[in-house]
């Protein structure tokens, strides 16, 4: 019954945007970037103009553009690209995110555009990038700050946790931060160290800061949105390998509040509540496990801080069963806080615990091992039968 | 490198080629009021410290021998240009209209600070240092694209700049390291303040540079200067000029030297760590008792207008005296609602726990008619 399980998850996963022939392609330093030769830039090789077609407001009033397929990376270009034309307070700060446009070409041709003052190319300087950028906004400026990968966000640490979080409590209120942080993050790229690292726990720890994660192309255009016009520090946790996800994006119907869980699959059976890069995995696993006569629901988190913990609540109520993933460790996760709320709130409604699946207790491994270190479909799956171990009551 | 002095320990005055015209553009009022704000904060210093050893702040942070460094720079700044402090800078809140039971917050822990920063264009205290130094390059950032743009933030002077405070501690942070950077490549209108008050706590400031502070701006791109930071006029003349550098382009450094009279805070023991010869020998460099031998010299102030300053200085300190007791804390369901500008979910669910949970005490204590029951 498992092996059969699992082989049909094999099957399914070969058709998901995450399958592993796929992943073998780049390696290397910071090895995402499209290049011109990438199948994904030639079907995107007109994306900034398309973002900028898709917002034509000359008069600072926006005529959405009609709904179109954008990757995910381009939804974000899209999203910042209204952000700094519809407030000329709202700036973006990074490295290499001018010319460049971006390691991961998000902020391409937005320099060109909106001009060196407003997309700025910062020194090499993490805690410089974020530091300044609560300069800027006790000053009643709205930037938008790029780390470049997961791993260099550390020496920004300081500024995130102990004055960005903190300076609208340390002066009661009277000083808010509008701060956007974009900080790709997670793994299964083919890079070296410090280049796949979910730090999401870090930071949820954090009061004062909010979190959210995109999955997909119409959520990411609509919560950059939402992010930059919160009057909060708000860290955009980006799927670095899902900025190549296809999806329509439409521009006159906003996603539900930035700040909400949502459900994407119904399902009777069990829940699977993920985030990020992981929804397409649980979705794949949840297909796969229909095959098996299993209904999974699947709860897309969206929001780290806030944590909507009602919706996931209410989803496990329903189903009895609950199953979190993640790519960070399970050892002190994000996902122990949702089981742990969950079980709170809905213990006698369970018939099985809650149970986690994540990375292990260790530095994310050497990309060449991370299709044993990422929890896949065959794991989610795991995580399901176990739970089904577990008879209904 | 030698700082610049125009006020010698015994009160006699030199002239200088570059900054005496900054003296000589003072008015006589303008001279005596240097010497009432160093002398009402010193005041001011040793009630809070005082309130510490009564038990009534959770502790203080001593400015003595500092007022001149402060007192002089503060003075030659527009009241427009934003003010970056530590949590040392009491000279310069006081020149600033913010009052020393408003000061005292933060040591009181009634609340993390005491002054809205945009009513007085001054940041408020910073505990983790080095950190403002960034903030202070992102507000010059402020500016500099408000300029460009011809849009400045409401109110704000088109010739603002920004004081970022440090000393020689901090001079060691990365964020300052990275903060001198940004100026320096985006030319940003930054007045880096460092008063080197030769202690870290215990440590000595030859633990933090082994060549003088001043010297590292022009590692930097910028001009760096040292200044006599006992020495108000000095001081003053230094901050004056260099201020209008930095108002004509670019970043510029000031390295204050003086001395830390008293502890770090009311935590500490400096007998522990330093000379008393030492501190003998600073205090026979003090900054309020050369101002005062000069000011009388020049017949600038007489023993009435000193003991009116006196007079002044200890209604202040009983005013602080008397303000501490009726400082009400911050409730915890404020500080609550202070953390996120809008709503979010766990904060709400925390406070309504909390509200529910203290409720089940306030009702038992009504059904038993005692008092407030424990925690």
């Amino acid at each position: 019954m498992t092996l059969m399980n699992h082989g049909q998850a094999r099957r399914a996963e070969s058709h998901a945007p995450s399958a592993r022939s796929s992943r073998r392609g780049a390696r290397g330093t910071r090895p995402a970037a499209p290049t011109p030769s990438s199948p994904d830039v030639v079907s995107t090789a007109s994306s900034a103009r398309s973002a900028q077609e898709a917002v034509g407001h000359d008069d600072g009033v926006e005529t959405p553009a009609p709904p179109r397929e954008l990757v995910l990376a381009k939804a974000i270009t899209a999203a910042l690209h209204d952000e700094l034309a519809a407030d000329p307070r709202t700036l973006l700060i990074g490295e290499d995110i001018g010319a460049l446009g971006g390691v991961f070409r998000v902020t391409d041709g937005l320099q060109k555009e909106f001009g060196p003052r407003r997309v700025i190319d910062s020194p090499l300087a993490e805690s410089g990038i974020v530091g300044t950028s609560i300069g800027l906004a006790m000053r009643g400026h709205r930037p938008v700050a790029e780390i470049q990968f997961d791993g260099f966000v550390f020496p920004a640490f300081n500024q995130i946790t102990t004055q960005l979080a903190k300076i609208s409590s340390r002066t009661a209120g009277k000083v808010h931060l509008p701060v956007t942080i974009r900080l790709p993050y997670g793994g299964s790229i083919g890079s070296i160290e410090h280049h796949s690292e979910s730090p999401e726990a870090l930071f949820a720890h954090t009061a004062g800061l909010r979190i959210i994660t995109p999955s997909n192309a119409h959520d990411a255009y609509w919560m950059t949105r939402q992010a930059v016009r919160c009057e909060d520090p708000v860290i955009i946790l980006e799927p670095k390998r899902r900025y190549w996800l296809k999806g329509m994006v439409d521009f006159s119907t906003p996603a539900q509040d930035a700040f909400t869980a949502q459900v994407v699959r119904e399902g009777t059976d069990a829940t699977i509540a993920c985030y990020g890069p992981l929804v397409p995995v649980a979705l794949a696993a949840a297909e796969a496990a229909a095959q098996d006569g299993r209904s999974i629901e699947v709860v897309d988190v969206r929001s780290i801080s806030p944590l909507d913990d009602e919706t996931i609540a209410r989803s496990a109520a329903k189903t009895q069963r609950l199953i979190v993933a993640h790519e960070a460790p399970t050892f002190g996760g994000f996902g122990a806080e949702i089981a742990a709320r969950v079980s709170e709130r809905a213990h006698h409604r369970l018939v099985a615990p809650v149970l986690r699946v994540g990375g292990f207790h260790m530095p994310y491994p050497p990309s060449q091992q991370e299709h044993r270190y990422l929890p896949d479909i065959d794991r989610m799956l795991e995580a399901v039968d176990r739970s089904f171990s577990h008879p209904r009551r | 490198m030698q700082p610049i002095q125009l006020l010698a320990p015994d009160g006699t005055y030199t002239e200088h080629d570059v900054y005496s015209e900054y003296i000589a553009a003072l008015g006589e009022q303008d001279l005596r009021d240097l010497y009432r704000l160093m002398a009402t904060e010193r005041r001011m210093d040793a009630e809070a410290t005082s309130l510490q050893r009564q038990g009534q702040l959770a502790l203080w942070v001593p400015a003595l021998g500092q007022e001149a460094a402060q007192a002089g720079t503060v003075s030659a700044l527009k009241p427009t240009d934003m003010i970056f402090p530590t949590y040392r800078e009491h000279v310069m809140a006081l020149h600033r209209g913010i009052r020393p039971d408003q000061i005292i917050q933060l040591f009181r822990a009634t609340a993390h600070s005491g002054w809205d920063p945009r009513e007085h264009a001054m940041n408020v205290y910073m505990v983790v240092l080095g950190a403002q130094t960034l903030h202070a390059a992102g507000w010059a950032m402020g500016i500099q694209r408000e300029l460009e743009a011809g849009d400045l933030a409401d109110g704000r002077a088109e010739d603002e700049i920004v004081l970022a405070c440090l000393g020689d501690g901090a001079s060691s942070q990365g964020d300052v390291h990275e903060s001198m950077v940004f100026a320096s490549s985006y030319e940003l209108p930054v007045l880096y303040f460092i008063q080197n008050n030769h202690w870290a706590i215990s440590v000595p400031s030859s633990t933090q540079s082994r060549s003088p502070l001043a010297a590292r701006a022009a590692g930097y791109g910028f001009e760096g200067v040292q200044v006599d930071g006992n020495d108000v006029l000095a001081s003053y003349a230094v901050a004056a000029h260099m201020a209008g550098q930095v108002r004509a382009g670019g970043p510029k450094l000031i390295e204050s030297v003086t001395y830390r009279m008293g502890a770090h805070t009311t935590a500490d023991d400096p007998t522990k760590y330093r000379s008393a010869d030492e501190v003998e020998a600073w205090r026979a460099k003090d900054p309020l008792d050369r101002y005062r031998r000069w000011l009388e010299a020049e017949d600038l102030a007489d023993d009435i207008y000193f003991s009116e300053v006196d007079q002044e200085a200890a209604e202040v300190a009983a005013e602080l005296r008397r303000a501490v007791q009726e400082i009400d804390p911050l409730p915890l369901e404020e500080a609550m609602d202070a953390v996120y500008a809008e709503p979010h979910r766990q904060v709400e669910t925390d406070k309504a726990w909390l509200k529910e949970y203290e409720a089940g005490f306030v009702d038992d204590d009504a059904l038993a008619g005692g008092e407030a029951g424990a925690r």
